[in-house]
């Protein structure tokens, strides 16, 4: 009889595969899921739910037309986890051709069109959202006030978009404090600046999803080189800032626990095929995705800044790793660059 | 299915450690499966029917059979020999007959057949005789390496180096820490763990021969924790000795020679070289029991102990095996059928290599037979894209960057797979082993080192093979360079000849010479009318003096045209002092002779006794003037020889050792003047041969340039030593005559020529009858015959002594 003949080595780490890899990131995305349910209503869930099947038939799509085994790559859970990270950015109010728009894109453009899953050198949750915050940007803002839910009827009818969502709308933290910074008086009148670590209700969703991503890193999916990168990066650089004009400028705490800050450290940024590799190179890569955030927060024209922030890295990446090389074994120095 | 025995590690007791030890990078933590091999003792291999041992067991160059089909051979005894510094002989196994020097199939990766020597075992296991060296304290090192070469000892943990390439020091180098490798750190092997439980004071014994040998400041046992037995007696056989003792953490690769070498002593192997170089050796246990077993009891290697695992096997554990028995073999012996095995491993599951065919024998380095289920082992799942998810540069114990290196080893860029320090990878597969897309990365790699490897055989080949090329250019330049320059040379000294003296106007010399001889014919022509005419005897003597004096003139002019001729401007102030010594001395001799002449045609007249006398003086004191005009001509042609070598002032040898080292000289230069001819011809042989050989890009163009580069130095060396000794007969002979050869060679000439001519003087002077003329004549041409001969003999005689012929 014939024997397996393969190279070394003979045997693998069980119950380890990309699958699994990705179906640890949807688990960690439950506490940020609830929070965002509880806060704003069954919005996000419907989204999400919507935004599955869009993503794996848009996949299966592009797979058979480019002749690959369906089945076999569908399995990877890779889309599933771009539908679920772009669902969650999302608003609540979105229409269902708003989510439809923004996953497609973000599979069939942003990761089927370069090779598919690995050779995609931007994070394709992040290209499907920044293509809709441009071209939609009505739809793209409009958040819920926190707990001014709309029921889960209401919800559906905003899904369908056979009721307007202006009745429910209202303006998110990081929109007041960038309305009214420099005036004292009107920001301290502002009740939804006024959360227990930040921003009412958007403390909790970043807490949230601070507990999934340290599950993350205690499950060894993600290493804390990028998630600690980029709070450090964003609490970094607006320190000095708040120090130098407080008014003008938010604490380091309203940054971390405002807007995507934790969504984007620990599940956006860490995306491992669009990020720099090395262990240095990562740490590099997230403090400036940090800084990156705190600038278009506090200059740009935009409340938040996260998928610019991420997708203005993922263009650095390959040259962050260029440089980033760590020192290989009986070597006295790392190789740096072009240095050899 | 693999995780069948938990990765859970033996507590090893209250076990400290002697020293810190430290910790290397990555490193990953697979299920152990050891204690399947580990329920029985180490059993002995029944003697298969057939022994196969390949003739490069080892890494290295492989061996050169030294029997033949039909040979008997003893157990023990040497039947291939190692072939070059990082080689290694084989010995019979047990003693047989050799069936057959041929192909058999090895454990190879691509399933390649590779020549082996093939025993049939006659079963009495007769052994060769055996030499111990029971005395070792007493050895010299270098016998005791030698010994352990001769024993055909590879390292026993798996990669199979020469083990005594390692024990040969350079001088003056200090081993700062020995390193006993007993880690064995790959899952399902237990060859080293049996074999301290049951041998450790073989073991002991070994590191103790090596301590002698290497004189380490410290030596280190590296064992891992998950073997408390083994710990326990290895302890107790090293109680008392110099030697620590170490338990590391159970981690694979631990057992990595370099990985090993950091954990125990902190310090990095440097890249691209060996542990030597930061003070360290490294030995297995398996190799030291062997180095052991060489010295103290004269054995060579012909056994090892190997381990028999996986789900196949019904009776799984580690034996004793002879080098070469077949794997078949011992899957029969411990019942594992062919129907039960999935994939049969020669190696550990980490690095070890699946084998095609159980026929495959056991070599130097097998350390285990895993014979594993389908389901114990499965078929790898396919291949996932890559998400560079970094779980393998996590494990690398290399501290590289897997991810990366997949990228460029896969696109064949090997040049960022190099930056990225490709061959640093020790291909331990633990990258392979966590990667969530079941990539088998070290595939990849090893193809890229693969792949680099021939490219740098290629770079090295055609550099080699331009060198070559401009080598040869430059050779065919120069020596085209040489040709010119000689030409040119030979062409300056033709044209320098030809415009020689030229501070002496020759012409104008020649002219007053010709006026001169005319002058003096107008003379004699008046003097001879007188006489016949019978003027009165006052007037035919003033007549006479006339004539004689313009013949002096006459004389002197011509003199002076030769010595132009010859010497040239330099002659004219250099030996300026002596030539006008010599001068006046010439026109005082003149003057001496005439006056004779004139008193003897005086005393003829008068018809007195003594005329005859007088005129044999007369002719006494010609020769004496010609003689002086001779030297005079020669001190002028010497003068600038004289002037280049009086300055050097050297002491006047006597004549006697002056001839004597001519002689030697002489000897000398014709020994290398033959030596020169033949070196030449053999280097234009060489020459030839190699052109044709560059002409059809034979192999061997290395060796037959360098053939052609040793004859031309060596006849070039010839050529220089002939010149040197050339150069210095021609100093000597300047030294002894005052004249080089070729102003010998010139005057002799010239001398020649003059007397042809006088001659003809002669017989035009016999012709017309002119008697008194006649007179004058022969003795001119007698002086000058005299000058002739002088000048031949003097230049003869310069060529004898110094043993020189014109080339």
């Amino acid at each position: 009889m014939a024997f397996i003949t393969v190279t070394s080595p003979h045997t693998t780490q069980t119950g380890n595969h990309t699958g699994a890899f990705m179906r640890q990131v949807l688990y960690a995305t439950v506490p940020g899921l609830a929070v965002l349910t509880w806060l704003f209503g069954f919005g996000t869930l419907i989204n999400l739910l919507w935004a599955i099947p869009v993503a794996l038939a848009s996949e299966a799509l592009v797979l058979k037309a480019r002749g690959r085994d369906v089945r076999f790559f569908l399995a990877d859970y890779s889309a599933v986890v771009t539908a679920v990270l772009l669902a969650l950015a999302i608003p609540p109010t979105a229409p269902w051709w708003l989510t439809l728009v923004g996953v497609s894109f973000s599979i069939v453009v942003a990761k089927q069109i370069y090779g598919g899953l690995g050779m995609n050198p931007f994070n394709p949750a992040m290209v499907g959202y920044v293509l809709l915050l441009i071209s939609f940007p009505v739809e793209m803002t409009r958040w819920i006030a926190p707990h001014e839910a709309p029921s889960l009827m209401e919800s559906v009818q905003l899904f369908l978009g056979s009721t307007s969502a202006d009745a429910f709308t209202g303006a998110t933290p990081l929109d007041t404090f960038r309305t009214w910074a420099g005036d004292a008086e009107k920001l301290a009148s502002q009740a939804i600046l006024n959360g227990k670590l930040a921003g009412q209700g958007w403390d909790w969703v970043n807490l949230a999803f601070l507990v999934g991503g340290l599950y993350l890193v205690w499950r060894k999916i993600i290493t804390w080189h990028i998630p600690v990168g980029v709070l450090a990066g964003l609490a970094l650089t607006a320190t000095p800032f708040w120090l130098y004009d407080p008014v003008r400028y938010g604490t380091p705490v309203f940054h971390l626990f405002s807007g995507a800050a934790m969504l984007g450290a620990f599940f956006i940024a860490t995306d491992p095929v669009s990020a720099a590799t090395s262990r240095l190179g990562r740490l590099i890569y997230g403090f400036l995705i940090g800084v990156l955030v705190w600038v278009i927060r506090s200059h740009g024209g935009y409340p938040d800044a996260m998928a610019f922030a991420v997708l203005l890295m993922n263009l650095s990446a390959p040259m962050i790793d260029y440089y980033t090389q760590p020192r290989t074994y009986g070597h006295k120095a790392a190789h740096r660059g072009a240095s050899r | 299915m693999n995780a069948r025995i938990p990765a859970t590690t033996v507590p090893v007791g209250q076990y400290q450690n002697p020293r810190p030890i430290h910790d290397f990078r990555g490193g990953i933590h697979p299920p152990q499966n050891k204690d399947q091999s580990t329920g029985r003792p180490i059993r002995r291999a029944p003697l298969p029917e057939q022994l196969v041992l390949p003739l490069n067991m080892h890494l290295g160059a492989p061996a050169k059979a030294l029997v033949s089909a039909g040979d008997r051979v003893l157990k023990g005894q040497k039947i291939a020999e190692g072939n070059g510094a990082v080689s290694l002989p084989i010995h019979a196994p047990t003693s047989g007959t050799v069936m057959a020097v041929g192909e058999r199939p090895i454990q190879h990766p691509s399933g390649l057949h590779a020549p082996c020597i093939v025993i049939a075992p006659d079963g009495e296991e007769t052994w060769t005789e055996l030499h111990p060296l029971t005395h070792w304290r007493e050895c010299a090192p270098s016998m005791l390496v030698a010994r352990i070469r001769e024993a055909g000892i590879a390292g026993m943990g798996g990669a199979g180096f020469p083990a005594a390439v390692k024990l040969n020091l350079r001088d003056g180098q200090q081993i700062e820490e020995l390193v006993i490798n007993a880690v064995e750190c790959e899952p399902y092997i237990t060859a080293d763990d049996m074999l301290m439980r049951e041998r450790a004071e073989q073991i002991i014994a070994g590191i103790e021969k090596l301590q002698f040998l290497l004189q380490p400041k410290a030596t280190l046992v590296g064992i891992e924790d998950n073997k408390p037995e083994a710990i326990k007696a290895m302890c107790a056989a090293a109680e008392g000795k110099s030697m620590d003792i170490l338990v590391v953490p159970t981690k694979y690769p631990s057992g990595g020679e370099k990985q090993l070498i950091e954990l125990l002593t902190g310090k990095e192997v440097p890249s691209g070289g060996i542990p030597a170089q930061v003070g360290v050796v490294c030995h297995n246990i398996g190799t030291a029991v062997a180095i052991h077993r060489a010295i103290e009891f004269g054995e060579p290697l012909i056994s090892r102990i190997t381990t028999l695992t996986g789900d196949a096997f019904t009776e799984p554990g580690n034996v004793e095996v002879l080098l070469g028995t077949p794997v078949q073999s011992l899957l029969d012996y411990a019942g594992a059928t062919a129907e039960r095995i999935g994939r049969l491993i020669m190696g550990g599951p980490m690095m070890g290599f699946a084998i095609h065919t159980p026929s495959v024998p056991i070599v130097k380095t097998t350390n285990c037979i895993i014979a594993a289920s389908a389901a114990e082992l499965p078929a790898p799942p396919p291949e996932q894209p890559c998400i560079r998810c970094g779980s393998c540069a996590e494990v690398c114990p290399a501290n590289l960057l897997p991810q990366q290196l997949y990228w460029y080893s896969k696109t064949e860029d090997l040049e960022r797979a190099q930056q990225y320090n490709l061959m640093d990878c020790i291909e331990c597969g633990a990258c392979a082993y966590v990667c969530p897309s079941n990539i088998p990365l070290v595939q990849y790699y090893r193809h890229a080192k693969g792949e680099v490897r021939q490219q740098v055989a290629e770079q090295q080949k055609a550099d080699k093979a331009r060198e070559r090329f401009e080598a040869r250019k430059a050779r065919l330049e120069k020596e085209a360079a040489e040709k010119e320059a000689r030409r040119k040379a030979r062409l300056e000294a033709s044209k320098q000849k030809k415009s020689a003296a030229p501070g002496v106007d020759l012409a104008a010399l020649k002219k007053a010479s010709l006026d001169a001889s005319s002058a003096y014919k107008a003379a004699v022509k008046a003097l001879k009318a007188a006489e016949t005419e019978g003027a009165d005897p006052d007037t035919v003597a003033q007549l006479r003096t006339d004539a004689d004096n313009l013949k002096a003139k006459a004389d002197g002019a011509k003199a002076a045209v030769r010595d132009a001729k010859a010497g040239g401007a330099s002659v004219a102030d250099t030996g300026a002092d002596k030539v006008a010594e010599l001068k006046k001395a010439v026109g005082e001799a003149s003057s001496a002779y005439k006056a004779a002449v004139k008193d003897a045609k005086a005393a003829e007249e008068a018809g007195a006794e003594n005329a005859s006398e007088l005129r044999s003086h007369a002719d006494t004191l010609k020769a004496k003037a010609d003689e002086l005009k001779a030297q005079l001509r020669d001190a002028k042609a010497s003068a600038p020889a004289t002037a280049a070598t009086a300055p050097a002032s050297k002491p006047e040898k006597s004549a006697e050792q002056a001839s004597s080292e001519a002689a030697d000289r002489a000897k000398k230069m014709k020994a290398l003047k033959t030596a020169f001819n033949m070196a030449n011809k053999q280097w234009k042989e060489a020459s030839a041969s190699l052109e044709r050989a560059e002409r059809d890009g034979a192999d061997d163009i290395d060796t037959l340039k360098k053939t052609v580069d040793k004859l031309r130095f060596k006849a070039d060396k010839a050529k220089e030593a002939l010149n040197v000794l050339v150069e210095e007969a021609k100093k000597n002979i300047e030294a002894a005559s005052g004249s080089d050869l070729k102003t010998l060679k010139l005057e002799a000439g010239r001398a020649e020529a003059a007397v042809r001519a006088k001659e003809k003087e002669l017989e035009d002077a016999k012709r017309s009858g002119d008697q008194e003329n006649i007179d004058v004549i022969y003795r001119e041409r007698d002086a000058l015959r005299r000058e002739a001969t002088m000048a031949a003999s003097s230049l003869q005689s310069a060529i004898d002594e110094q043993g020189l012929k014109e080339d």
